[in-house]
């Protein structure tokens, strides 16, 4: 546990420079500037690790990196997304306040590799502890000649900025990422071109998860294998995983990949006062959610969890007890995805409207029996129909929930009221 | 009119653009203005921002609309941002939301008389493992009770701020 993110974690001010330079931090950089590394090594080291994308996507990220026209003449930038805000994802808030110099050692590695001398670290505009946190960790970084023109008197430059959101949950996709550093709307862009060949203010770019950054200089220091060795096959290495809801210790717990799902329920202090597990939403709000059964038996895997029906996305657990109304679950997450909708896609603008508003009505006792069959088919009518994910992040919960607890919507738009808060 | 010390704090983030990309600042700039006219952007104030940072009107009034954190009409002197998203929901907000309601005698969207407080329901703020959790200004408020959150109200009200 705790092996690379949060490495530090119970050391005195994790977050300082002396604490990461004291357990090994910055290491690999110094050795990057001194020349020790090519670029191609550390691609083929990262290949070798297995880290995937910590934001949710989980794309490969050495082969990422690889995708950077690096040779090419002109302004090339990295991206760090700390645009963190999906419902039960706040891991990279932690690390952000308790380990920002992995981000900024992280990203310099990366600027290195992908011939980039600029970097953006863009933060959701609440987060305004970690922020503070992570500038002064630049401006510590800044002061010991971490970070700059000719570090160290080498070749090397990088130059590392924040840049604040003002909130809204689309600009963690990486295109409407990149419009809001251009100062506008945090509408996605079409792809291709992708942000490899043209990101930020037109140049190349790559972004990449906050968790993904912070995880490189480890993997460096301690070599591919050993990060590939702590997790399973497919799953490389250690992940942050978010565990809310009705557990009596929720946390972020770093354990390494194809932990069982039941021993981080019993690290997170298992089901509280003698409820049972009802429903489980393994990697954040939109993923499908699973039934107690299935979770049990799953591991903290990207294979296992997709066996089990799910996704690992961000590792955003949330745990639902047998108090939970699915009815009233399923409705605040419609609600989430309508008031977040960036309304650029007709299916996702209109679509998001039509699930929150037929799902609250069936929660105000108005509901019909063929809402169900009209939910299913506006969920179907978004998948795959919008320039980015967010639509299918709205109608993959509702796909599941109304898969796997279907007697719960029929009884209450039968009754006029919930199965469960009937049983109480 | 923007402030002279506004306009240096603009500075500090148009810094960090390339030249030609001043119009990156606008979501800053615009929080900075707000915060100097009582917590609310106005038409006007928004065009000084696009001037300031040579972009067009439309494009700063479209970044003050189409995120959240912006205020159009005139807002108390402290929001507290109280998710009620899934985590939160699970660890009993809506209670926590219906308090807050009765004890300020307000509900969410409105402003207390005295002009001090507001309440608004957000989205997910990240930080779930801390629910049930709000927000007021910089900082979060995690693991409430109905006990915590009058003590915060409380030191809201003596403060007077």
């Amino acid at each position: 546990m705790n092996e690379v993110c949060f490495k530090n974690l119970n050391e005195k001010e994790p977050w300082s420079l002396a604490t990461y330079e004291a357990n090994g931090g910055y290491s690999v950089w110094k050795r990057v500037i001194k020349g020790e590394f090519t670029p191609e090594e550390i691609i083929d080291e990262l290949k070798v690790s297995g880290l995937r994308g910590r934001g949710g996507a989980g794309f490969p990220t050495g082969l990422k990196w690889s995708f950077m026209p690096r040779n090419d003449d002109g302004q090339k930038y990295v991206v760090c997304n700390s645009d963190e805000g999906e419902p039960g994802t706040c891991k990279d808030r932690d690390i952000l306040r308790f380990n920002p110099h992995s981000v900024i050692e992280g990203m310099a590695i990366g600027g290195y590799v992908m011939n980039a001398s600029v970097g953006y670290n863009y933060i959701r505009g609440e987060f305004m502890e970690p922020f503070y946190r992570f500038e002064g960790a630049l401006k510590e970084a800044y002061k010991a000649g971490l970070l700059g023109e000719n570090i160290f008197d080498s070749a090397v430059s990088f130059d590392l900025h924040t840049h604040l959101g003002a909130g809204a949950y689309i600009c963690g996709e990486e295109t409407a990422l990149i419009e809001s550093i251009e100062g506008k709307k945090g509408q996605p862009r079409f792809k291709p071109p992708f942000p490899a060949n043209v990101g930020l203010f037109g140049k190349p770019t790559t972004v990449n998860n906050t968790e993904s950054f912070a995880s490189v200089p480890e993997i460096l220091s301690k070599g591919g294998k050993w990060f590939a060795d702590l997790g399973v096959e497919n799953s490389g290495g250690c992940k942050l995983f978010s565990v809310s809801g009705h557990v009596n210790n929720p946390s972020n717990f770093e354990v390494p990949m194809g932990t069982p799902f039941k021993d981080l329920l019993k690290m997170a202090g298992g089901i509280r006062k003698g409820k049972k597990l009802k429903a489980v939403i393994p990697g954040g709000s939109s993923t499908p959610v699973l039934t107690a059964e299935e979770a049990m038996s799953m591991n903290m895997d990207y294979d296992s969890i997709e066996k089990a029906g799910s996704m690992l996305g961000a590792g955003s657990v949330i745990i639902m007890d047998d108090s939970t109304c699915m009815v009233e679950a399923l409705t605040r997450l419609a609600h989430f995805y309508y008031d977040e909708s960036c309304g650029q896609c007709t299916p996702c603008r209109e679509g998001t409207g039509w699930l929150y508003r037929v799902l609250k009505r069936i929660l105000d006792g108005n509901g019909k029996i063929d809402d169900l069959d009209l939910l299913q088919q506006v969920g179907s009518n978004i998948m795959g129909n919008t320039i980015c994910a967010l639509g299918d992040a709205a109608a993959m919960p509702v796909e599941s929930f109304l898969r796997n607890f279907y007697s719960e919507f029929e009884y209450y738009i039968k009754n006029g009221k919930s199965m469960v808060k009937d049983n109480v | 009119m923007i402030s002279k010390k506004a306009k240096k704090q603009i500075d500090s983030w148009t810094e960090k653009y390339p030249a030609n990309q001043k119009s990156s600042a606008v979501m800053e700039a615009l929080k900075i203005v707000q915060l100097e006219n009582g917590n609310c952007l106005n038409p006007e104030l928004i065009q000084e921002v696009a001037d300031y940072l040579d972009m067009p009107g439309i494009a700063a009034q479209e970044v003050a609309t189409f995120y959240e954190n912006y205020n159009h009409k005139p807002m108390a002197k402290n929001i507290i941002r109280i998710c009620h998203n899934i985590s939160c929901m699970l660890n009993g907000s809506d209670n926590l939301v219906s308090h807050l309601e009765s004890c300020l005698g307000v509900k969410t969207g409105e402003v207390t008389p005295d002009g001090l407080i507001c309440v608004k329901k957000v989205e997910c703020l990240g930080a779930c493992v801390g629910a049930p959790m709000m927000q007021i200004d910089d900082q979060y408020f995690e693991n409430l009770t109905a006990k915590k959150v009058d003590e915060i109200v409380k030191s809201l009200r003596k403060e007077g701020k």
